[in-house]
């Protein structure tokens, strides 16, 4: 069952850009594609917990800003080379909002 | 018995529900009330009549005879005003009851209008129907009209309208036009279309109040201040569904009124067609599913069994002389491979967006006669494995050897044009390579090919190639990144030559392989068209480096470092006591003295970033740019004010360059010292641009550094006044930030193009040099700081808080 919350309205994140969730067990990335497509994220880089939001977003991935590893917003996984994957959780825009999935916060392990 | 059917609106889904029942011989006897004061017409043809291609009768698609031949009861220019869903009946405007057995909703839609303030004012229409077609061509030439929005109908309008010689103005809040069906690329391509045919196109413009006089539309004001005059304003920003009726009678309602796979609502004897209606969760706008639905309800009414299906579609432009195709889904994504075409010359670009071999979106624009074919393989979901490379270039290729680009070259005549800038032909070329030309640079500089926009390049080395054999193997030049071919130079040239103005012009006339761009690219990119276009282009903070796109280097755990600016390393006491607060009251880890002359306030977070700039803002102080690929600090020495030795005034000097020049990018770093003598205590010889102060004048040297590489700076020239120095540092500056490559230090841009050229470049252009840097400095001489703290401090903030809600 999803349960989705209303965050905030899609104009608040620039397209190409992302905007951080707090929650209680730390910062949930919520990207914007230059297609408006909504994507969400830990903010924690599989590498070494770089900030995912702080990154350029290109595509649907996104460039880490710490050492340029490059993430893709839809699995999570690191492209080319590198190793790791983040999680992702669900995320959508209806008539302009961006909604996210309450149930994530129970799902979410403690980082 | 013969059933009574009702039918609400006589628009383009119900007219075709009509014709599916008379074909059919169906026995219902049809009452079809309009609102509008006519029957059914091809709506979508309005576009066509208002550009004077065609004429309303041509469009009319059922005529009175038609009506009459079927024993269609006609209410035109009667609305339905209400419905008994119990007793069956529905009420017209005039108070009729009229009973029915089967009823039909086809109401479309409704414009919507921006309740913007003056929405309200004569002269203020949307594009819908005959009346709004009727206004835009009763408009007449030179009178001047404003389409707010970018989308399919408003350029229908605003095209329509030009063709008539009015003076149209398209605002569109989106970045580039039709962004729900076309990609930057080809959004930039229909731009320029639009532009050609004398229509102003603003992007990314905010409407803010319609003005009006004497109760009239007089004007549209924009966010930014600008007006826009005009006689009529055209809104064309969206539709909703029409369901007030629907919903009043109590019809189950959403977006829009709610049906099933039959098409049949909420209550069984009645049903709906077209855009008024919600199926599966979409609505439309396009007529392709409406006159599915119409087939559907028609085949329901007759108790045939049949279901509605939702299928791809795609759109099309009619504006003449605007070829554009697009379908499906192209958003970027995961296991999403695109392929890319784009030939500048003919402003074609093709772009196909594949996924497990199936083709799943394409945007064309320039050339869509293959676009039927590609919406095919989208809608049949083809295999299009065996034909993935050649795939792109259309049904015409398929099946056939890919071409060797080498052989083609070879088959060309001697007469064949290779550079278009400059007129040369493969046989110019030849006789270079004959005469003893043997690589690219000598051919460039014998015949010129090549040596303007640089898109020939690769032919050119082709010539040499085919010419010579295996005596010429084509370099690999350096290209900016995966996403293109070109280097930095070439592109740079491109921009400059072509009046490249924004990023999809780039990627479109540079024929990059993305669709937009990746990290290394788009900051260059960035770089390039601002210093290039300082007026016309607008930076792009999302292609920066988040250090410069939120003015402050991130550390490793993701804080942030605050250099404010102390102007030639002056600082005062109320600037430190003010230091000393912030770092107080935003419990900031570190504070240190930095190698530049400054203090670094090290580890803050980044909700806090507004507000310690505007603590600092409010004694004077702004961004240091310690982040920045532009000027960092000015470094000076005490000078004459003090010291026994000093020649002239080092650090008013300093504080005047750092004044002068804060703000500006340039292509790296740019660090700059002034020393009051050759003791150099400001170690003015190992930065970008060091001053020497000597008795007789100012000693200006260029091209040190001493981080990765340690160099010493060459003298560039000696002035003999403070005036002249600023001057001459001013127009290196600007020399540099024209022709340097993204992330070239000075004295890697003076390896390359040498002392002697920028020495003589800066002599002879100094003047004009200046004046294209200040022109730049009149946009970018400013605190963005203060700047974001007054425009963009939301940014910083978390967008929500949910850390308050229980994670049970
Ligand atoms: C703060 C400071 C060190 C200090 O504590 O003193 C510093 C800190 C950084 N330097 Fe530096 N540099 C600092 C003076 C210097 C100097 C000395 C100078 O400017 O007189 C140099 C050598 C001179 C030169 O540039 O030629 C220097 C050469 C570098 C380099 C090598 C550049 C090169 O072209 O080889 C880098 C790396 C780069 O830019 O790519 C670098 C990059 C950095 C970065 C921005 C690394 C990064 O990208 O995150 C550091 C940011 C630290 C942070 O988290 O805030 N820093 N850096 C100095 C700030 C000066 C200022 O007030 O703005
Ligand atoms: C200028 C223009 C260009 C277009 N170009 C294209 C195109 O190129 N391709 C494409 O696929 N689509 C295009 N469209 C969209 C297309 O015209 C619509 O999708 C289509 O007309 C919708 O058909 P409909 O039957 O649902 O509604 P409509 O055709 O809008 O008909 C609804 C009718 O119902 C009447 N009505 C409403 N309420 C009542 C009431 N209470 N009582 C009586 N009557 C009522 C209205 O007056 C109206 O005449 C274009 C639209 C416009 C305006
Ligand atoms: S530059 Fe010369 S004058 Fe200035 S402090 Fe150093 S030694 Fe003194
Ligand atoms: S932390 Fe993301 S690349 Fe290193």
């Amino acid at each position: 069952m999803t349960d989705w919350i209303d965050i905030a309205p899609l104009s608040d994140v620039p397209q190409r850009g992302a905007r951080v969730v707090k929650t209680a067990l730390g910062c949930v990335a919520v990207f914007r594609t230059a297609k408006d497509e909504v994507f969400a994220l830990d903010n924690a880089c599989p590498h070494k917990a770089g900030p995912l939001a702080e990154g350029i977003v290109h595509g649907n991935s996104v460039t880490c800003p710490l050492h340029n590893w490059v993430i893709s917003l839809e699995t999570g996984e690191a492209q080319g080379v590198d190793e790791g994957r983040v999680a992702t959780y669900p995320a959508q825009v209806e008539s302009g909002r961006i909604l996210l999935d309450r149930s994530f916060l129970r799902g979410r392990t403690a980082a | 018995m013969r059933q009574k059917l009702i039918v609400i609106g006589a628009g383009m889904a119900s007219g075709r529900v009509l014709e599916h029942l008379f074909d059919a011989g169906a026995d219902f006897h049809v009452t079809l009330l309009n609102a509008e004061p006519r029957g059914n017409y091809n709506r979508i043809m309005l576009s066509p009549v208002l550009s004077g291609e065609k004429t309303y009768a041509e469009i009319v698609t059922h005529d009175a005879q038609w009506y009459d031949a079927n024993s269609v009861t006609c209410r035109f220019g009667e609305r339905i005003t209400a419905i008994d869903l119990a007793a069956k009946t529905v009420t017209a405007e005039n108070g009729d009851v009229l009973a029915y057995d089967k009823l039909i909703f086809g109401t479309g839609s409704n414009p919507f209008m921006i309740p913007l303030p003056g929405h309200d004012l004569e002269g203020v229409i949307a594009y819908r129907d005959l009346e709004d077609t009727q206004r835009m061509m009763d408009l007449g030439p030179d009178n001047k009209c404003v389409v707010i929005g970018g989308g399919l109908l408003g350029l229908e309008a605003a095209a329509g309208m030009a063709a008539r010689g009015v003076d149209v103005t398209v605002v569109h809040i989106m970045g580039h036009l039709m962004e729900r069906q076309l990609d930057e690329a080809a959004g930039y391509l229909l731009r320029k279309a639009l532009v050609d045919k004398g229509i102003t196109v603003k992007c990314s413009a905010n409407s803010k109040q319609i003005l009006g006089e004497n109760g009239k539309v007089r004007a549209l004001l924009l966010d930014d201040g600008t007006e826009l005059p005009c006689d009529l304003l055209v809104m064309a920003v969206g539709i909703r569904p029409n369901v007030k009726l629907a919903q009043e009678a109590g019809l189950a309602v959403g977006k829009g009124i709610h049906v099933d796979d039959q098409m049949i609502t909420s209550d069984p004897n009645v049903l709906a067609v077209g855009e008024c209606v919600e199926h599966g969760g979409a609505i439309f706008g396009l007529v392709a599913p409406l006159y599915d639905q119409a087939k559907v309800a028609a085949q329901t009414l007759m108790g045939q069994k049949a279901k509605f299906v939702q299928k791809e579609l795609s759109t099309k432009l009619k504006v003449t002389g605007c070829d554009l195709f697009s379908a499906g889904d192209f958003a970027d994504g995961e296991g999403r491979e695109d392929i890319v075409f784009r030939d500048p010359a003919r402003g074609v670009y093709r772009r196909l967006v594949i996924a497990d071999n199936v083709v799943r979106g394409a945007v064309m624009y320039g050339d869509t006669a293959d676009s039927n074919w590609f919406f095919g393989l989208i809608r049949d979901k083809t295999d299009i494995s065996d034909m993935r490379d050649t795939l792109i270039f259309g049904p015409a290729y398929q099946g056939g050897s890919p071409l060797d680009p080498l052989a083609a070259v070879a088959a060309l005549p001697r007469d064949a044009e290779i550079c278009g800038c400059n007129g040369i032909c493969k046989g110019q070329i030849e006789d270079a390579i004959a005469e003893g030309a043997s690589d690219l640079g000598a051919v460039r500089s014998t015949t010129k090919a090549s040596g303007s926009c640089g898109t020939c390049t690769g032919l050119v080395e082709q010539v040499l190639a085919v010419t010579l054999g295996d005596d010429f193997v084509v370099p690999a030049a350096a290209s900016i990144c995966g996403c293109t071919d070109m280097t930095h130079e070439d592109v740079r040239r491109m921009i400059k030559s072509q009046k490249l103005t924004s990023m999809p012009a780039v990627w479109q006339e540079c024929g990059w392989k993305t669709s937009c761009g990746c990290h290394v690219c788009r900051p260059a990119l960035n770089f390039y068209l601002l210093a290039d276009w300082p007026l016309e282009y607008q930076d792009d903070p999302q292609s920066r480096f988040i250090n410069e796109r939120k003015h402050a280097n991130i550390q490793k755990d993701g804080t942030f470092s605050v250099v404010p600016r102390m102007w030639g390393g002056i600082t005062t006491p109320d600037e430190l006591r003010a230091i000393a607060d912030a770092a107080d009251k935003y419990m900031v880890p570190t504070v240190k003295v930095t190698g530049g002359q400054r203090i670094d306030l090290l580890g803050v977070k980044g909700e806090d970033l507004p507000h310690i700039w505007a603590d600092l803002n409010a004694v004077g102080m702004v961004s240091g740019h310690a982040y920045s690929k532009g000027l960092r600090t000015v470094k000076t020495c005490v000078g004459t004010d003090h010291c026994r030795f000093g020649t002239q005034d080092s650090t008013g000097l300093g504080i005047k360059l750092e004044k002068e020049l804060w703000g500006s990018w340039t292509p790296h770093k740019l660090k700059l010292a002034v020393s009051g003598c050759p003791r150099n205590c400001a170690e003015a010889t190992c930065k970008d641009i060091g001053v020497i102060c000597v008795d007789s004048g100012y000693q200006v040297s260029i091209g040190g550094a001493a981080g990765m590489d340690v160099r010493e700076t060459e003298l560039l020239l000696q002035v003999a006044t403070e005036r002249e120095a600023i001057d001459v540092i001013k127009a290196v500056t600007q020399l540099y930030r024209e022709n340097a490559k993204y992330l070239d230090r000075i004295y890697k841009w003076m390896g390359k193009v040498g002392l002697d050229w920028i020495k003589e470049r800066v002599e002879i252009e100094r003047d004009a040099l200046v004046e294209r840097f200040e022109l730049s400095q009149s946009i970018y001489r400013k605190d963005p700081w203060a700047d974001h703290v007054q425009t963009k401090a939301d940014r910083y903030r978390p967008l929500a808080n949910l850390a308050l809600e229980a994670a049970e």
